[in-house]
């Protein structure tokens, strides 16, 4: 919100990488995010549930990934200052047991909107080299 | 059971007020690795310009989530829990969510299209605070399998 921590528009260019991150998603992040979220379907912490509706095994939730990937554009973007973020949700994110579901989200400048002085920020978020989230666009005021 | 198209236009709410805190703030950043100062501490907070600290940008969909669970929740929506996936989801902030916030919650059924043995329940809620000025509007997509 403040001049401190707001990008500068003019610095932004079309196609620049303003933020990266890689993070790893085990089964402790799910049920955090569980317990953060009000969001219990079991396929979220249940093997054998997540089976039973035709799932490989325990997948993240969608908006644990979204989440993630927020955070990469607002730590860049100040506290509170992303207007709008949205993401499909395009392939599911299997988190194995033990060990990780290693995330790269990368967070690029997609247009630059003089007039309003806003960027979009796109944001790819891929698992073993496939994205797993669809036109993922932040709009952060500069 | 089977996702009911006419269910267009229904809305649900205003619910309970929920309040926003510090400690919900705290454990949501740190579930989704949020990192700034301003979700943790209040003074790191009012620096930027905040009352309290201020919610990470995907927070909202506590309170949404909330809201949509009647929806489908509704015998006449038709909407089998076991066979949704989340397709899409939408945050419109019209200004950041603060610890300290009494907000509250309606959602709408904005579309139900059905193709292929899948139908997409597109709900919207809209949340507002206590001066029933405009906070965040969430738009979420499910896609529920409609099974033989």
């Amino acid at each position: 919100m403040s001049d401190e921590t707001t990008p500068s528009f003019d610095a932004l260019e079309v196609g620049q990488v303003v933020a990266s991150r890689t993070v790893e998603v085990t089964r402790d992040t799910l049920v955090r995010y569980a317990g953060a979220s009000g969001d219990f379907n079991p396929i979220h912490y249940n093997d054998v549930f997540a089976q039973s509706v035709g799932l490989p095994g325990v997948i993240a939730h969608g908006m644990l990934t979204m989440g993630l990937a927020a955070s990469v554009v607002e730590e860049w973007a100040g506290a509170g200052n992303v207007a709008d973020f949205q993401a499909r949700f395009t392939r599911p994110v299997p988190v194995p047991n033990p060990r990780a579901a290693i995330l790269q989200i990368t967070a690029t400048v997609g247009a630059l909107d003089h007039e309003l002085r806003s960027a979009r920020i796109d944001v790819t978020v891929e698992c073993e080299g496939q994205k797993v989230l669809g036109k993922a666009q932040a709009v952060v005021p500069c | 059971m089977a996702v009911n198209p006419e269910a267009v236009g229904r809305t649900y709410g205003p619910f309970e007020t929920y309040e926003v805190t510090r400690v919900k703030i705290r454990e949501f950043a740190d579930a989704v690795d949020a990192r700034s100062g301003a979700h943790f501490y209040p003074e790191v907070a009012r620096a930027e310009g905040y009352t309290d600290v201020v919610a990470p940008t995907t927070f909202a969909v506590v309170i949404a989530q909330q809201a949509e669970f009647h929806v489908v929740t509704d015998p006449e929506v038709g909407v089998d829990f076991s066979k949704v996936v989340h397709a899409d989801e939408r945050f419109t902030h019209h200004r950041p969510l603060v610890a300290g916030d009494v907000v509250t919650t309606t959602v709408t059924i904005e579309s139900i299209t059905q193709r292929a043995g899948i139908s997409m329940v597109t709900t919207r809620a809209e949340i507002v605070d206590g001066d029933n000025a405009p906070v965040s509007t969430v738009v979420s997509t499910l896609a529920v399998r409609e099974d033989a």
